[in-house]
């Protein structure tokens, strides 16, 4: 089901229970994950409704909630919480909850120390959750106040409630940022998007505890639902562009590039100006952009090197501007940069292409209008960010080495001879604090070379990581263009002296350059020294995963068990073994 | 009148997924089975979404049947 933003929220509203029978029964698989949702106001209307975003996103949520507004009691105590045993936890409190402001009487000082109290109160209870739920929070940050005691003063003043919300909100952001595992919802920007007044409608309070107003309750699931999918690895990947009036007004190949709509002199010349250092500034994300036009070539290079533009032809990944169906584009795109077709948006003012490239399963945003695009593209949420690490900063140039290294493989006359040419070197360890982020974030988005698909929460992982019980290993790989990062990651248990492999994954862009050789090489030696003589792996299978169905048997394991979903056992013995790799030096 | 009753009888069958529903001045939560008090609440917002109107709480708190909401909704547009 794509493109389900932009939504008419009223109508989502009226028919939830139609859509959501219908998500249920289209037969898709989804990640199944418990969430608790911790209220200081009424959440059963956003929890159904945050049920049904998240089936759109592929997720299948099994709620607990607590009782009305006891979401502090729960958090530091309750049992059937700890019970629940949750993936998420949601808390849902808005400035409704703050249980008291400054008074004009008060000093400086005693308005501090009332700010303290305020935070201490959500401080205590995270710490409390994360202790004994090891699992991710996500807390709603305060919406600005419905009313105001100092009118405009109220911002500035420190007796004023605009300025106490905004402190308490800065207390919040401190935690976030010193701590993992924990998220904000932003409510501030939503409802200042959605318009305050409407949107802390105090009727819905009054007559049912509500503190977010019911006609939003779709726009609040989409937005929380983001951070979500964001963080089980929903995310998009890349985004295919049009040109002609998508990029810059006019049709290149017609008109000329020196009578194209694009620089600071005309104002539709300004507003694709402003689209195009929106969509530059998506890179800095790690976001991959690629053209996918009807134009030649070489029209639409002289499109991109307007000199007016904002966009320069290396800013993207991959060209392609012929005369083919779009849809075909989109196919070899996402192949030359080994991701799935549903990894890509695809950005286009032509409705009928949309609706073409939209039959793939592809999210195609009705980019109607240039003054919409930005918004249309902002809202739709397809790269929330939620944990970001270095590699993200390096992943463009990453997928740039890689089309470089495409077509030198040409030239060589054997495969082994374009293997040695590339001067591979891996560094293979045990994870570390340094590395801990990417590993966790490359565990929770690899979907295709990914044996078992087993995803972990950071809290997770940092148990993994604590614990005697497991051999870990996560691998770097460099060559002569470049540096990849971090691509592989394996974690086994010790069971005596067996093995057990319950993760063995590696990013698409190292595939066939005998990585995953090197990786079963040093997990060989390093359980051998502890004692360990026979490995036990497992595959899973999923609807992306069927290119590793074989690993284990190139590996030389020998299948134990199959069961009717296809699910496989597979065990090696590792005395004698002899390595694998001959074109990577290992470090 | 009918034509609103017409709308609302739409509006009923989509929030509680049932096609079979067909409301009348005197239907009442008792006669629908799913008519809780959640589902009451989107049903007050799918209706007010429906007709272009805001029931304020008096009326909200007020209503006794769907004859009541009629009137209401009548007056209003």
């Amino acid at each position: 089901m794509a493109n389900f933003y932009p939504f008419d929220s009223a109508e989502i509203m009226k028919k939830q229970r139609s859509l959501k029978r219908a998500l249920l029964s289209d037969g898709s698989k989804r990640i199944e994950k418990k969430i608790a949702v911790l209220g200081g106001s009424t959440t059963n209307g956003i929890v159904d409704m945050l049920e049904l975003f998240l089936l759109y996103y592929g997720i299948k949520a099994e709620f607990y909630q607590c009782e009305y507004a006891q979401y502090w009691q729960d958090a530091m105590f309750g049992a059937e919480l700890r019970e629940f045993q949750p993936d998420f936890v949601f808390i849902h409190t808005t400035s409704r909850n703050i249980s008291a402001f400054p008074e004009m009487s008060m000093s400086k000082e005693e308005v501090d120390g009332l700010l303290k109290n305020q935070l201490e109160h959500f401080t205590v209870m995270w710490d409390k959750l994360r202790e004994d739920l090891s699992c991710p929070v996500i807390q709603n940050n305060m919406e600005m106040p419905y009313w105001r005691l100092l009118g405009n003063k109220d911002c500035a003043d420190f007796h004023g409630r605009v300025n106490f919300v905004t402190r308490l909100n800065g207390g919040f952001y401190d935690y976030a940022a010193a701590h993992s595992d924990f998220y904000i919802h932003d409510i501030n920007y939503l409802s200042a998007s959605l318009g305050l007044e409407k949107f802390s409608d105090p009727l819905y309070w009054n007559m049912y505890k509500y503190a977010v107003a019911v006609p939003f309750f779709p726009d609040f699931a989409f937005s929380l639902a983001k951070i979500f999918a964001s963080l089980l690895g929903k995310n998009k990947k890349v985004l295919a562009l049009d040109l002609d009036n998508t990029l810059w007004g006019g049709v290149v190949g017609d008109d000329g590039v020196e009578n194209l709509a694009l620089g600071q002199e005309v104002p539709l010349g300004q507003a694709y100006c402003e689209f195009q250092s929106y969509i530059k500034a998506q890179k800095q994300l790690g976001v991959l952009l690629t053209v996918c036009s009807k134009n030649d070539r070489e029209n639409a290079i002289a499109g991109l090197e307007h000199p007016d533009g904002v966009l320069r032809p290396d800013d993207f990944t991959v060209i392609k501007a012929n005369w083919d169906p779009k849809s075909l584009n989109i196919q070899q795109t996402a192949k030359e940069l080994d991701l799935l077709p549903e990894s890509i948006v695809f950005v286009d003012d032509n409705p009928a292409e949309r609706a073409i490239v939209g039959d793939m399963g592809i999210e195609t945003p009705p980019m109607d209008g240039i003054e919409n695009y930005i918004k249309t593209l902002d809202k739709g949420g397809y790269f929330e960010v939620t944990n970001f690490s270095a590699d993200d900063l390096r992943r463009v140039e990453m997928y740039k080495q890689n089309a470089e290294r495409a077509a030198a493989q040409s030239s060589f006359k054997d495969y082994g001879e374009y293997l040695d040419f590339l001067e591979m070197k891996a560094v293979i360890e045990d994870f570390s604090p340094i590395n801990l982020a990417r590993v966790t974030q490359l565990t929770n988005k690899s979907n295709q070379f990914n044996l078992t698909t087993k995803r972990y929460s950071p809290a997770e992982m940092e148990k993994v990581y604590k614990s005697e019980n497991y051999i870990r290993l996560c691998g770097r790989l460099t060559d002569k263009y470049g540096d990849n990062g971090i691509v592989s990651v394996v974690i086994g248990e010790k069971q005596g002296d067996v093995l057990d492999i319950q993760l063995w994954l590696m990013s698409c862009r190292v595939l066939k350059r005998e990585m995953e050789f090197a990786m079963l090489d040093v997990l060989v030696q390093k359980a051998r020294e502890q004692g360990i003589t026979k490995l036990v792996g497992h595959y899973y299978p999923t609807p992306k995963n069927s290119m590793v169905k074989d690993l284990y048997m190139d590996f030389g394991f020998t299948k134990t068990e199959e069961d009717g979903e296809g699910n496989t056992r597979w065990e090696l013995s590792i005395d004698p073994y002899e390595n694998r790799t001959s074109h990577i030096e290992i470090n | 009148m009918d034509e609103i009753y017409e709308r609302l009888n739409g509006v009923f069958r989509d929030v509680f997924d049932d096609e079979s529903i067909t409301v009348n001045e005197d239907t009442t939560a008792d006669d629908i089975e799913d008519w809780d008090s959640l589902n009451h609440i989107t049903l007050i917002d799918a209706v007010e979404s429906e007709f272009g109107v805001r029931f304020t709480m008096g009326e909200v708190s007020g209503m006794k049947n769907v004859g009541e909401m009629a009137n209401i909704i009548k007056e209003r547009m």
